[in-house]
């Protein structure tokens, strides 16, 4: 109904409301179910989540392709006295983090069923899309918050009430960071909007990025870090960068499966997305200052995570290491300040999402069926479920980052910007990609080689419904790896123009005025001194020739 | 006709799609055959873009396809796209035409394997990324066919998964060729930050314009030269190599022999170019990692007894004479014997593979001996492949490795670094026509077979039975022992108790005697007692006779307890007889020739077990057609395969001239006056005989002990590789746990610890419950509830 009078009320069809509004109805719908009925339970929230990814799909098909700005734009006053509206856009940034969210939760819902008190579970879950859809399209800073910080609930109870051994434990732990780290982050958006009032003069402080892209220039270079600081706090606790990872291997490990799908593949995207959208856009001076502690941080993450993750005993916490590896590698391409890495990096959380969630998917299956993740006590289950051997093998291919599969047209980008933007980080972070493929196809040896004795010979395989949920992953990350084009192209235009906002607004050559590693890339798309750069290399290239030559 | 091009990749790449979904029904031989079928047609398709390549204009022998752009962010722009000139299409009929003559072979080989449809979806797949990494028209592209291959170097060296060496060695192959990927991905970044693409073309173009400083060149020359190392097995990356044997025989040969291993060598004679404008040394590095290699691996080859380790180190050794080529600059020579050592090495492992197929699975040298008895066809060919690559002309490998010595002779006119790497690359050519010799003599030589000798293990086990039989009858004894013992006690308590009866009835009698006569004859008691005497009279030889019987037991129970005690005393001696007899027990030698005689086990064949009568029953057998047909195709190639490039005059130079407008003049001019290049020549044929000779002299005539030659301490490389893994193994694996345990207490511990320390600080947090955190959850979704109310509400106001 609510969807019905949005809709109307908008001249056109308005679908961005929709993505919120069709799960938190279906959670709605399901509080109003009874408690022992499960099977309506999964139909009802398979097909709520089922319409939200289809309401997204109609996002990106009906998505302008080379439009840089936000479309879709829906505005509602929420609060007028604060200044607080519902708004709600997509541009190429958050377009395929809708759709993922769209893609992955109907997946997790299908793929594996509660094993008890399905009910709550599911209202839970659809809280949870609700809560994740909003967060990737609010235009709102106060409302990005409001969603930021709703999701963490349904997660907290989802791992306290369906996880595994230590739940309680581990629920709160990923509760405390996260939160902690986000009142923080309330202070100073609270902070902007007011202070941001005062400079343009407006009755009401101001949340709206868009306006507040405007008006972040003319704060003191104090205030820009100060607020900057405490949006970052926030945003790395949740990606998470080093050392503050060390929730997410246990709120990964104790999770439910649907519950290590959605964080990997969407809750983390919150805070790399959070460092894009509020990170650089408002702030580009200031997140320019401070990139090699971002820079740093992440290649710790990527070479710490992946040594890390090499060691552990568990399957399932080997993959929680593997995405700190894997998101370090994302924050390495937005830091990098150029187009390559923030476009590998945007598309690079789209891989991991499908990559990683497929892995949990999987690792989730070998639990159900073995009790146990334990790598010492599986061995040689290919030879008994050979399917779901071959379906790991593409899988953990991806994630190594094999060309011709989704994970490296990512990956690469992101390291060919880093290169470019910050070379010494770089030439340490490809050495992630050496330790990647030493975890995965160690712990795939481990578990899928060998002999195979006792309950690990008669394991059974992937069932056919099983096998038909994790397929649109593996064509996803099949296709994406060869044909990424129809995804970058949406991507580009709108962080070109994030690139072009940050040369120009951020003043980025004066906040680092004799920094010898001044990001090309930047200069590049600025317009100004390609010329001259290159003028200056050509000059030294024949010096040297003319050394060589005599 | 060059419009077929995207064919070349498509064609074997189909196939993989085909098999992936139908392979399994279509099962044996069908998916074989399509998979031939589709690699076949590449060649085809590859004839056709070769024969429109020679149509054209030499200079216009550049031709690029483009499918669709691939990748694109700001000024980054790559395509998957085709570069069509006489170097990728020189490549692409080698492979196509090695792939289909393997996929062939491999119906034979795979034939009875429960997952024979699955190795054709790889090895179709493997072909098709050998094509992509090959006509790339960029550095990506190429690191995609690169990287594909390498994933199905480990999908295909781990084919037989169960085995955990397998296994291993896949991975050990991904992880090392990731470390050289290392330096291919730094290379592409470097190449693309300086000259703003990686496209090949414009690659060289800014190479040859000079827009390429020196510098940048030499440091993207050296990475890329290290993602080389790994993929074409050079130090300090070879170490995957020899590992990878494990896989399946017809893997061994196309991957990690013919094409897989040649395309490191392949990126740097596309980049010449690039290589032209670094630096001098970093060139000459090149050459000396080649020809070190090359040496190392050849000394490790001369004491191998696996016969495809031989062969692995073999190729780790070859591939380091294309290393050497490419750093003087000889890109021809280069590519001439890598085409030429595809012919010949694939045939040599698929000859093994025959080998192995024939002898039940032995794969040991030291087991074989007169195969060319059993089969005449492998044996006839590897022959050829043994005179190919020891150098002997007019077979094809002399031809293209005297090319590489003469251009290593000739390096920049005449320079001591060329002669030294002539010299290297000369013992490298002795020491492997020696090996050579060895294997062919040691497998196919001689007059007797040794598979049908008993193993060491086999008499060993005969000695182990004969120590434990006598041990059993030693315990025998020791219970016979025990047995009279107690037999004894009780026989020396019976005679006892037989000696106080007999003085009982001693006493009874003199008792009864006393009786009688102090009693009255008359009386009436008289004839009662009579009666008793009689009784005791009778009572005594009794008594007598039953103690005679008691001692006569005690006795036999004595002999007893002393016949047991020798037989247990003697049993124990034959034990420790057979015990120290089993020291002395004959072993199979360690070092072997065609002489080598059996050992000598007439006195207990009875004895052996039963693998011993089972092998007797074995024989060995020529492989079916489609194994044969291959070998023979190849061994034609190898013989045969030095008339691409003949030295005698420019005209007969086909390669040099078809290749070279691929080269860009880069090509090191050999400036060496023609007599010594006969003269260097006859040095190398002269070697190549004496090598060989000796090699002869000793496996063949017996004429020295392998011993002395067969040192363990040769073997440099194994050396290396185990160092190596007990480095991984050891501090390498102890650090990662440093780290992890630094994780789960330090870092995890610091994390914590603050917040436990912000706890107590607040003191009204104290006691931090998941009942506290619950209702600040609850707090928030009933807040979140509460706006979300109010804005439904005020849309319906």
């Amino acid at each position: 109904m609510t969807a019905l009078v949005l809709a109307a009320e908008s001249a056109s069809f308005a679908p961005l409301p929709l993505l919120v509004i069709v799960p938190f109805i279906t959670a709605g719908l399901l509080l109003l179910l009874p408690a022992n009925r499960s099977d309506y339970h999964k139909i009802v929230a398979l097909a709520g989540s089922v319409i939200t990814g289809a309401v997204a799909a109609y996002v990106l098909k009906t998505f302008t392709v080379g439009e840089s700005g936000f479309q879709f734009v829906v505005s509602r006053s929420m609060i007028s006295d604060l200044g607080i509206n519902w708004t709600f856009g997509v541009d190429g940034i958050s377009l395929f983090l809708i759709v993922l969210t769209g893609l992955l939760f109907p997946i997790a819902i299908g793929a594996i069923d509660p094993h008890h008190d399905s009910k709550p579970y599911y209202v839970w879950l659809m809280l949870l899309m609700a809560g994740s859809m909003g967060a990737f399209m609010s235009l709102d800073l106060m409302l990005f918050f409001f969603f930021f910080e709703v999701v963490l609930v349904p997660m907290y109870f989802l791992i306290g009430g369906w996880g595994h051994g230590n739940r309680v434990y581990a629920a709160l732990k990923f509760f405390i960071f996260t939160m902690a780290a986000s009142a923080l982050m309330l202070v100073g958006i609270t902070a902007l909007a007011w202070l941001s009032r005062d400079i343009i003069g407006s009755p009401t402080p101001v949340f709206d990025i868009r306006d507040l892209g405007t008006v972040t220039p003319s704060l003191t270079l104090f205030e820009q870090r100060l607020i900057f600081i405490t949006f970052a706090l926030a945003f790395a606790v949740k990606v998470p960068l080093f050392p503050i990872h060390t929730w997410l291997p246990d709120a990964h490990t104790e999770a439910p499966t649907a519950g290590s799908v959605i964080l990997a593949g969407v809750l983390l995207k919150l805070g790399t997305y959070g460092f894009i959208r509020f990170g650089l856009f408002l702030f580009p001076g200031v997140a320019y200052e401070f990139r090699y502690v971002f820079l740093t941080l992440a290649v710790i993450g990527i070479v710490y995570g992946a040594a890390v993750a090499t060691m552990q005993s568990d399957l399932k916490r080997l993959v929680a290491y593997s995405s700190v590896a894997h998101m370090g590698f994302i924050v390495l391409g937005i830091f990098a300040f150029n187009s390559q890495g923030l476009s590998g990096s945007v598309l690079q959380m789209v891989n991991h999402g499908i990559s990683t969630g497929a892995l949990f998917m999987l690792v989730g299956w070998v639990y159900e069926r073995r009790h146990t993740r334990e790598i010492s006590e599986l061995t040689g289950l290919q030879s008994a479920a050979p399917i779901m051997a071959a379906v790991f093998t593409l899988v953990m291919l991806s994630s190594v980052g094999l060309p011709g599969l989704n994970g490296f047209a990512g990956e690469f980008l992101i390291l060919l910007g880093g290169f470019s933007g910050a070379r010494w980080w770089t030439v340490v972070a490809v050495t992630g990609v050496i330790l990647a493929a030493l975890y995965l196809l160690w712990a795939y040896q481990r578990v899928f080689h060998g002999k195979a004795e006792g309950e690990n010979s008669t394991m059974s395989d992937l069932t056919w419904s099983e096998r038909l949920w994790i397929m649109p992953l593996l064509g996803l990350i099949v296709f994406l790896g060869v044909y990424p084009k129809p995804v970058l192209e949406r991507i580009e235009p709108s962080v070109d123009a994030l690139i072009t906002r940050m040369a120009l607004v951020g003043d980025l050559v004066e906040a680092e005025p004799d920094a010898p590693a001044n990001p090309a890339g930047v200069a590049e798309l600025i317009g100004v001194a390609e010329s001259s750069e290159e003028g200056e290399h050509g000059g030294t290239d024949t010096q040297d020739h003319t050394e060589e030559e005599g | 006709m060059l419009e077929a091009a995207w064919l070349i990749p498509t064609l074997p790449l189909a196939g993989f799609l085909f098999l992936v979904f139908f392979g399994r029904r279509l099962g044996e031989p069908l998916a074989g055959w399509i998979a031939t079928a589709a690699v076949g047609g590449s060649f085809l398709a590859t004839l056709v873009v070769f024969v429109g390549l020679i149509g054209k204009d030499p200079t216009e022998r550049f031709y690029i396809q483009k499918a669709f752009t691939w990748l694109q962010a700001g000024s980054f722009s790559v395509d998957i796209g085709f570069l069509v000139d006489p170097l990728s299409i020189t490549m692409c009929l080698f492979v196509t035409g090695i792939g289909t003559l393997i996929h062939l072979y491999s119906i034979g080989y795979m034939h009875g394997d429960k997952n024979f449809s699955k190795f054709f979806v790889y090895l179709n797949l493997f072909v098709a990324s050998m094509l992509f990494l090959v006509l790339g028209d960029n550095l990506l592209l190429t690191f995609l066919g690169w990287e594909g291959v390498g994933a199905c170097s480990y999908l295909l060296i781990s084919f037989w998964f169960t085995d955990p060496a397998n296994a291993s060695a896949g991975k050990k192959a991904f992880v090392t060729n990731r470390v050289g990927d290392f330096g291919f991905m730094l290379g592409t970044f470097l190449v693309f930050s300086s000259i703003g693409s990686i496209r090949y073309a414009d690659i060289i173009t800014s190479s040859e314009s000079g827009a390429i400083a020196t510098k940048t060149a030499t440091v993207a020359v050296a990475l890329f030269m290290l993602g080389a190392a790994g993929k074409s097995a050079q130090i300090p990356l070879f170490v995957w190599l020899p590992d990878a044997m494990a896989g399946p025989t017809p893997v061994s040969a196309l991957i990690h022999a013919a094409t897989m291993v040649t395309s490191g060598v392949y990126l740097l004679t596309r980049l010449n170019p690039l290589l032209e404008v670094s630096s001098s040394n970093m060139r000459l590095t090149i050459a000396f990692i080649g020809a070190i290699t090359g040496l190392v691996a050849a000394l490790a080859a001369v004491v191998q007894t696996d016969i495809k380790k031989v062969l692995a180190y073999s190729t780790v050794s070859q591939l380091g004479y294309l290393f050497l080529a490419v750093g003087v600059g000889a890109y021809v020579a280069a590519i001439f014997h890598m085409v030429t050592h595809a012919f010949f090495k694939a045939l040599m492992f698929l000859g093994s593979g025959s080998v192995i197929h024939g002898m039940a699975d032995e794969q040991d040298m030291r087991r074989y001996g007169a195969l060319r008895k059993f089969m005449p066809i492998t044996a006839g060919t590897f022959i050829i492949g043994w005179l190919a690559i020891a150098g002997v002309p007019p077979f094809a490998g002399f031809w293209s490795k005297d090319e590489i010595l003469l251009s290593a002779w000739s390096y920049n006119d005449g320079a001591l670094a060329g002669k030294l790497l002539w010299l290297i690359g000369l013992i490298t050519a002795i020491l492997t026509a020696f090996y050579m010799t060895r294997q062919v003599i040691l497998t196919f030589g001689g007059d007797r077979t040794r598979y049908y000798d008993a193993t060491t293990e086999e008499i060993q086990s005969v000695y182990d039975g004969r120590v434990e039989s006598a041990l059993a009858r030693v315990t025998l004894a020791e219970t016979a022992q025990e047995e009279a013992t107690a037999a004894i006690a009780k026989a020396e308590a019976e005679v006892e108790k037989r000696t106080e009866a007999v003085s009982a009835a001693a006493t009874k009698l003199s008792e009864a005697t006393l009786t009688l006569k102090a009693a009255d004859p008359e009386d009436e008691g008289y004839a009662k007692l009579e009666k008793a005497l009689v009784k005791a009279e009778k009572g005594g030889p009794k008594a007598e006779t039953s103690l005679a019987k008691a001692q006569t037991s005690l006795a036999d129970a004595k002999q007893a307890l002393i016949d047991a005690e020798n037989d247990r005393s003697a049993n124990a001696v034959a034990a420790s007889d057979a015990r120290s007899d089993r020291m002395n027990a004959p072993k199979a030698p360690e070092y072997v020739t065609a002489l080598t005689a059996a050992p000598d086990v007439a006195a207990f064949e009875d004895e052996l077990p039963d693998s011993y009568r089972e092998r007797a029953e074995y024989h060995p057998h020529e492989s079916p057609w489609t194994m044969t047909l291959p070998l023979i195709v190849l061994a034609g190639l190898a013989a045969t395969g030095g008339l691409l490039n003949l030295p005698f005059t420019p005209d007969l130079k086909f390669l040099e001239k078809w290749l070279s407008p691929a080269l860009y003049g880069n090509e090191a001019h050999v400036g060496t006056q023609t007599s010594i290049k006969y003269v260097l020549a006859g040095i190398a044929i002269v070697a190549a005989f004496s090598a060989i000779m000796a090699a002869v002299a000793v496996y063949l005539r017996g004429q020295r002990d392998p011993e002395t030659i067969e040192k363990p301490s040769l073997a440099l490389a194994v050396k290396y590789d185990e160092a190596l893994a007990k480095f991984m193994g050891g501090p390498g694996k102890e650090m990662f746990d440093g780290l992890t345990v630094v994780d789960s207490s330090g870092v995890d511990g610091g994390v914590n610890g603050i917040a436990r320390l912000v706890t107590s600080v607040g003191g009204s947090m104290r006691s931090l419950q998941s009942g506290l955190v619950r209702s600040y959850a609850l707090g928030i979704s009933l807040g979140a509830s509460a706006i979300v109310l109010w804005f439904l509400a005020r849309i319906f106001s």
